[in-house]
């Protein structure tokens, strides 16, 4: 049995196994730290920024940094809330998302966290960047006005034969996902569903499925995000 | 020295709209137009985007009737996905939307009969412009107000069981629907408390039509005379003539009542209209092209479908059809005062509709989508409640649109509308020393006989933001005078 160690996250004491992410801790102890990068179990990249906490007066990410024991974790302060709703603002404004046409509104983890955040206007000026969308994949659209460069689909997804699809391409303020064209054309609807699932936003769209899901039962429609796990203890 | 009038915006109509007439040193009329001064450019802004999208994202054209471009789109897609037109959809389908649609017809007209219209014949086309107004009639005709009130409710609750959102939902998928209604959601309507049941809503339908009635003995001049001009009338009638608001074929009457549009498949419509651009409105001018732009305008909306029907298959809505096309001895009724009548009759017929289909228990089942052999190109056409709506796309073999035409209600009655202006303009302007405010709003009671939605809505309530303006034969402006 591996050893238990004890912290504190806003002065609420904590248990977590010995090597565990702070990210992962806090999730198993009832306390939401959002990430729209993160996927438990997968290599964390700490590409979002948004799990920023502090910890002895300096911000780190809780998705690369390992608790230790009598770790003091500050988590919901004002300092950090304003953090991450300024992360998310930017999200927005250096994309084009336009949430009431794009099928992911409901299921989408950006618009989930910019309403539990109460996002009103952007404090950046919208940057309505200029994107295309490759739709030339049979079973997937990548939406680039949609991405938000997370690696999600890069460091989890796998087809069939176990070979990754996604990659990025071009470099700086033109970097960007790609989909190996041989590849993909092969992928099942099933597959092509769980990369649409694995995308916090709407960039990689499972073709001809569109809004076969009513206003009312997607995730996001009833509970904010992050309830399941605050309900959990 | 010549007079120029500039009535912007228009009021009480969807949209922003501005309306010039030209006096001559007599003060008569020369000239006289409708401009649509906004620009949308959805039909450009949804090329690239996957076809799925584009039920949800063009109904955002508007936040009055979203619903008729959510499914005249929903439809197009249809014939993409290979389901086919009409009947072609599932019961399921097909019925769910025909519910969203009655919804949406009835809350849109009562909207505008009881927000819009009701103020102008309530008080007078003259009266004091602070009480002619939805706050007004709240005021001094309490119950009438409320009626309104309630029953766009009704029409909008419809909409949110049917598409998930009262406003801009996403009930409609290429090749059916995304949701059923539940026992629970159906008995809310049938049997809601007192007023809220689709009973109620049919009584106070029959009770708008009889005001209509009533005001028409008492005003038979204004009624009958203001803004009556001949023209063409289209619609989408059933294959078997009768009125049908969600699907069908595309037939045109002339003023007398031959037909010269022979109810032709609506997959066909650009082998039978085409649209004038002219320099000096956003808004293009459809015509028939076998007769031409002088002589092919024609009317949509209520008046049209009743001059263009051969009955309405619901009863209590015959009755009223079968009054109302004795008025004109059985020929086209071409006075546009006459659309209010119409567009209650119609309120009337989608109530009936509406209690009809939630009594059918197809609207219970599963069966939602269908789909067959996937084509490039789909026209979807409805009959919106301002009038007959073409939404008309291709799309690659990547999914993805290349091309959209969208020719919407108010954009058939752009020429109709014109002249019911140069109509007023003649009538009520011309020649006159001073231009009274209820002269100007004159005008404006004519173009809101259309109910045009010009695009989203905008009210102004209260006094008439109305501005005049005064050029000299240079077009110089010397006076300018706001109310």
């Amino acid at each position: 049995m591996s050893e238990k160690i004890k912290f504190t996250i806003d002065d609420k004491e904590c248990f977590a196994e010995k090597g565990q992410n702070v990210l992962d801790a806090a999730t198993d102890n009832g306390i939401f730290i959002p990430a729209l990068c993160h996927i438990r179990g997968v290599k964390p990249a700490g590409a979002c920024r948004l799990c920023n906490v502090k910890i002895a007066g300096r911000l780190m990410t809780a998705c690369t940094t390992p608790v230790e024991s009598g770790m003091e974790i500050e988590n919901d302060i004002p300092e950090i809330q304003d953090l991450r709703l300024a992360i998310i603002e930017m999200l927005f404004v250096e994309g084009n998302h336009f949430c009431p046409a794009c099928e992911k509104s409901g299921n989408c983890e950006l618009q989930a966290l910019a309403y539990r955040y109460q996002m009103m206007v952007p404090r950046f000026p919208y940057e309505f960047p200029v994107k295309e969308i490759d739709a030339s994949c049979p079973k997937l659209i990548i939406d680039h006005n949609r991405c938000i460069l997370c690696k999600r689909c890069i460091r989890s997804f796998k087809d069939e034969n176990g070979k990754n699809i996604f990659a990025f391409k071009k470099r700086g303020h033109k970097l960007q996902i790609n989909i190996d064209e041989k590849l993909s054309a092969n992928l099942s609807d099933e597959m092509a569903q769980k990369a649409m699932d694995i995308c916090p936003v709407g960039a990689i769209i499972h073709k001809g499925k569109g809004f076969d899901e009513p206003i009312g039962t997607r995730k996001y429609d009833k509970v904010p995000i992050g309830s399941d796990i605050e309900s959990v203890v | 020295m010549t007079k120029k009038i500039t009535i912007e915006p228009v009021t009480r109509v969807e949209g922003h709209g501005k309306v010039t007439i030209y006096l001559d040193d007599n003060g008569n009329v020369v000239q006289s137009r409708l401009h649509i001064v906004e620009f949308r450019g959805f039909e450009r802004f949804v090329q690239g985007r996957p076809y799925w999208e584009a039920p949800v994202l063009v109904q955002r054209l508007c936040g009055i009737c979203p619903v008729s471009h959510h499914l005249a789109a929903a439809k197009a897609m249809d014939v993409i996905v290979g389901a086919g037109t009409g009947d072609g959809l599932t019961l399921t389908g097909e019925k769910m939307r025909r519910l969203m649609h009655y919804g949406q017809i009835f809350q849109s007209h009562v909207l505008h009969f009881f927000h819009l219209a009701s103020p102008d014949l309530l008080f007078g086309i003259d009266a004091d412009p602070a009480i002619r107004n939805i706050i007004g009639v709240a005021m001094k005709f309490k119950d009438i107000a409320v009626q309104g009130v309630m029953m766009r409710k009704f029409g909008q609750e419809i909409i949110e069981v049917t598409a998930g959102k009262k406003i801009h939902g996403t009930g409609a998928i290429p090749g059916g629907i995304n949701k059923n209604l539940s026992i629970e959601e159906r008995d809310r309507f049938l049997y809601g408390p007192d007023p809220m049941n689709v009973d109620k809503m049919i009584s106070w339908s029959l009770d708008a039509v009889n005001f209509f009635k009533d005001y028409h003995k008492k005003h038979r001049e204004l009624i009958d005379t203001f803004a009556a001009f001949p023209s063409n009338h289209l619609s989408l009638v059933r294959k078997d003539g009768a009125m049908d608001l969600y699907d069908g074929v595309i037939r045109a009457i002339d003023t007398d009542g031959k037909k010269i549009l022979h109810d032709v498949d609506p997959q066909d419509y650009l082998k039978y209209i085409a649209e004038e651009v002219k320099n000096w409105s956003y808004m293009k001018f459809p015509y028939l092209v076998e007769y031409g732009k002088k002589d092919g305008w024609y009317r949509v909306g209520p008046l049209a479908r009743l001059n263009t029907a051969d009955f309405i298959p619901s009863p209590l809505a015959q009755k009223e059809f079968e009054e109302f096309k004795a008025y004109t001895n059985g020929k086209p009724n071409n006075m546009s005062m006459h659309m209010h009548w119409a567009r209650l009759i119609e309120t009337l017929h989608a109530a009936e509709m509406m209690k009809e289909l939630l009594n059918d228990p197809d609207l219970q089942k599963d069966d939602l989508v269908i789909k067959g052999t996937r084509v490039n190109e789909g026209v979807g056409m409805l009959e919106a409640p301002r009038g007959t709506l073409f939404h008309h796309y291709r799309v690659n073999e990547n999914d993805q649109i290349t091309m959209a035409n969208l020719i919407v209600s108010t954009t058939n009655n752009n020429e109709p509308m014109n002249i019911a202006v140069r109509c007023v303009a003649d009538s009520m302007i011309s020649g006159q020393k001073e231009i009274t405010e209820g002269m100007l709003n004159a005008v404006e009671v004519a173009i809101r006989a259309y109910d045009p939605c010009l695009s989203c809505a905008t009210h102004a309530l209260g006094k008439m933001p109305l501005e005049v303006s005064l050029y000299d034969s240079k077009n110089n402006l010397i006076d300018k005078k706001r109310t």
